[in-house]
């Protein structure tokens, strides 16, 4: 989509000269694709626009993974545990450890699309902007 | 007996099942020719496909009949699994999808030598993959014999052991034919029919009770020796304090288990990129909830209206509860059509896992080990069709000798393994930069040993009258389920063998280039 910006495929070999010669051309254009139309992903991994990508994906996914991971296990244990507890009947014969277990599925349809929301909101603009500064597309 | 239909019936709607999907496959893989193509269906489906696939891998003749006859047979107990394979997806989800499919072209393999020494982590990756596949495999087809007992009548070994071949035979040619896009193709259908099935039986039931759970649990009640008790956790399990624990170590392999099994993971490369592959989750996700949620109307249904005593008594055992409820409610038809999925189910996912175990000789070990990384690419696909009709036959002389064993449960060691050997490896890899070759190596096979010891020394194997040796008695290791061992020790030797191994600066570009690709999603083309 936005490759022509730059076109690795046009101007690489020009710039290889230009930089053989020491010039010192625009640092820009250079600085993320070496001459051979590779990503530099060392570089690409200093910029802001990447830190604050991997900062976002890190603060959801890893409190989400623990959050599901603990209703889980609070889930199992109960049942191992705490016989008498889930036990008590609510609705009917529908005991406590039944609607326990329901109550999973419901929290992993919320994470499920909460993640999706905020991956599309928050996470793949973000990825847009680093593939538009950088150049580098999928 | 009444309870097993009409034979004839059922063989027929499986076969008319069989040439459709047959057609099918043959039309939509005219252009099997480049690796990616039979490897990965071109990365050409969509993220719906791909989820509704993915689901139909989950879904296994265990899931569909061992869930649902588990729920029938010990109410609550049963109803754990069902929790534990929907919230896995959220690991999946979470995660490994995308990481995955922006690093790895093929193979699981691909993922982990991603920045390691190619051949011993390649060679360790095959390795895990084939024993989990192994594993898993011997499960399905193990419950295809008792399938065949219930649905077609067929009660002598030999009828059976030929009607497994039959199976095994069908399923090569799928992979043969239909590469990953044939496999997909024929797993979309199975779990498009699977659940239609499944939601339409669970409407009829609810809507005979009024639409009350609680009037077709309380009426289930009346129909278990255990009474109100069944309702309650313990059924199965019992109250010992090992009992107990083995109890929480199954749960743990359930959750962490389904998103590190080699061909759920291998699914998430028949998608175009990340995107499609989170989409692929979130609709694997709803197709989870929606199976689950109709396994526990059927489980109970079962329950009430056949018995559990019935139930445990007709061939085949707790798996026979769904069709059993068919015949039940819908006669010899509805019976031949859930025979039907049910058979189709195990032809999908056996194919599948052989797909995942073919590609995995072929890409990791014979490309990347023997050939070093310059093999000529037809003759890649050549060794992997090669290697299909070998993990065929095994699987079929696997599935003969398994024949008659706990479907669920073997299919529980299998989880066991796959989140011991890959789930470590694969978070550590994409997330910890430090983590090496070392580490890798030591996760995996840490992972994997420790497990495979385990259950070697489980009651399991022998000292129970149980066991598949009851006569001899050399365990020492008290849980059926080694998951809540196996797991944590595998994090422990990839965190240790990275801190006791060198760092590997020459890998830093690769380990940057890892992170981004993982993390951003881009020059994951180049």
């Amino acid at each position: 989509m936005t490759k022509a910006m730059w076109s690795p495929g046009e101007t690489q070999h020009e710039d290889r000269e230009f930089r053989g010669f020491a010039s010192f051309g625009d640092p820009e254009a250079l600085s993320y694709v070496d001459s051979n139309g590779k990503p530099n992903f060392a570089l690409i991994r200093q910029t802001d626009e990447f830190r604050i990508l991997r900062r976002r994906l890190t603060t959801f996914i890893f409190p989400m993974t623990v959050l599901f991971l603990a209703s889980y296990l609070t889930f199992v244990l109960l049942s191992a545990y705490a016989r008498d507890v889930v036990s008590i009947k609510v609705v009917g014969v529908i005991n406590l450890g039944i609607l326990l277990g329901l109550g999973q599925f419901v929290t992993s349809i919320i994470i499920t699309l909460g993640y999706a929301r905020y991956a599309k909101r928050r996470l793949d603009p973000q990825r847009k902007l680093l593939a538009e500064k950088t150049g580098v597309e999928e | 007996m009444p309870t097993t239909g009409n034979p004839v019936l059922n063989l027929s709607v499986f076969a008319v099942f069989v040439l459709i999907t047959l057609y099918i496959v043959y039309r939509v893989s005219s252009r099997n020719v480049t690796a990616s193509d039979y490897y990965a269906a071109g990365s050409s489906f969509t993220g719906a496909q791909n989820g509704v696939a993915l689901s139909g891998d989950f879904l296994s003749a265990a899931s569909f009949l061992g869930i649902s006859g588990g729920i029938a047979a010990h109410g609550y107990d049963g109803f754990l699994y069902s929790v534990g394979w929907v919230v896995a997806w959220l690991v999946g989800l979470l995660l490994i999808a995308e990481g995955l499919r922006n690093t790895g072209r093929f193979t699981v393999g691909d993922v982990l030598a991603f920045r390691m020494k190619q051949r011993p982590v390649r060679a360790a990756a095959a390795n895990a993959t084939l024993v989990i596949s192994f594993f898993y495999m011997i499960a399905q087809m193990a419950g295809a014999g008792g399938l065949i007992a219930l649905l077609l009548n067929v009660s002598s070994k030999w009828g059976q052991a030929l009607l497994i071949a039959v199976v095994g035979m069908v399923m090569v040619l799928y992979v043969l034919v239909g590469g990953m896009k044939g496999t997909t193709w024929v797993q979309i259908i199975k779990a498009v029919l699977l659940l239609l099935c499944v939601t339409l039986m669970s409407v009829f039931l609810l809507g005979k009770f009024g639409f009350s759970l609680s009037a077709i649990m309380q009426q289930a009640t009346e129909n278990n020796k255990l009474g109100e008790a069944v309702l309650d956790p313990g059924a199965k399990y019992g109250f010992s304090t090992m009992s107990k624990l083995d109890f929480v170590s199954l749960a743990l392999s359930l959750v962490l288990g389904i998103a590190s099994l080699p061909h759920v993971l291998m699914r998430f490369y028949t998608v175009p990129n990340a995107a499609e592959a989170r989409r692929s989750v979130v609709w694997a996700t709803w197709t989870m909830v929606i199976f689950y949620l109709c396994t526990l109307v059927i489980g109970f249904g079962a329950m009430a209206l056949v018995g559990s005593e019935t139930i445990a008594a007709a061939p085949g055992g707790e798996n026979s509860a769904a069709p059993l409820l068919a015949f039940r409610i819908g006669g010899a038809v509805l019976l031949g059509v859930v025979s039907a999925v049910a058979f189709a189910t195990i032809l999908a996912v056996v194919a599948g896992l052989t797909l995942a175990a073919s590609a995995s000789f072929a890409h990791d070990v014979y490309a990347n080990v023997i050939k070093r990384g310059n093999a000529e690419p037809r003759k890649e696909i050549r060794v992997a069709r090669l290697t299909a009709v070998v993990v065929g036959v095994l699987s079929i002389l696997g599935g003969i000798a398994a024949n008659g064993q706990n479907v669920a449960f073997l299919v529980s060691l299998a989880l066991a393994l796959a989140a011991s050997a890959n789930l470590s490896t694969i978070l550590f890899t994409i997330f910890w930069r430090r983590f090496n070759t070392t580490g890798t190596l030591w996760s995996i096979y840490g992972g994997l040993g420790s497990c495979l010891v385990l259950i070697i020394f489980s009651p399991v194997m022998s000292g129970a009258k149980t066991s598949i040796f009851p006569d001899v008695d050399f365990a020492w290791f008290p849980l059926g389920n080694p998951g809540l061992v196996s797991i944590p020790f595998s994090f422990l030797c990839g965190f240790l063998g990275t801190m006791f191994s060198k760092p590997e600066p020459e890998k830093a570009d690769l380990a940057a280039e890892m992170e981004v690709r993982a993390i951003a999603g881009i020059g994951t083309k180049a």
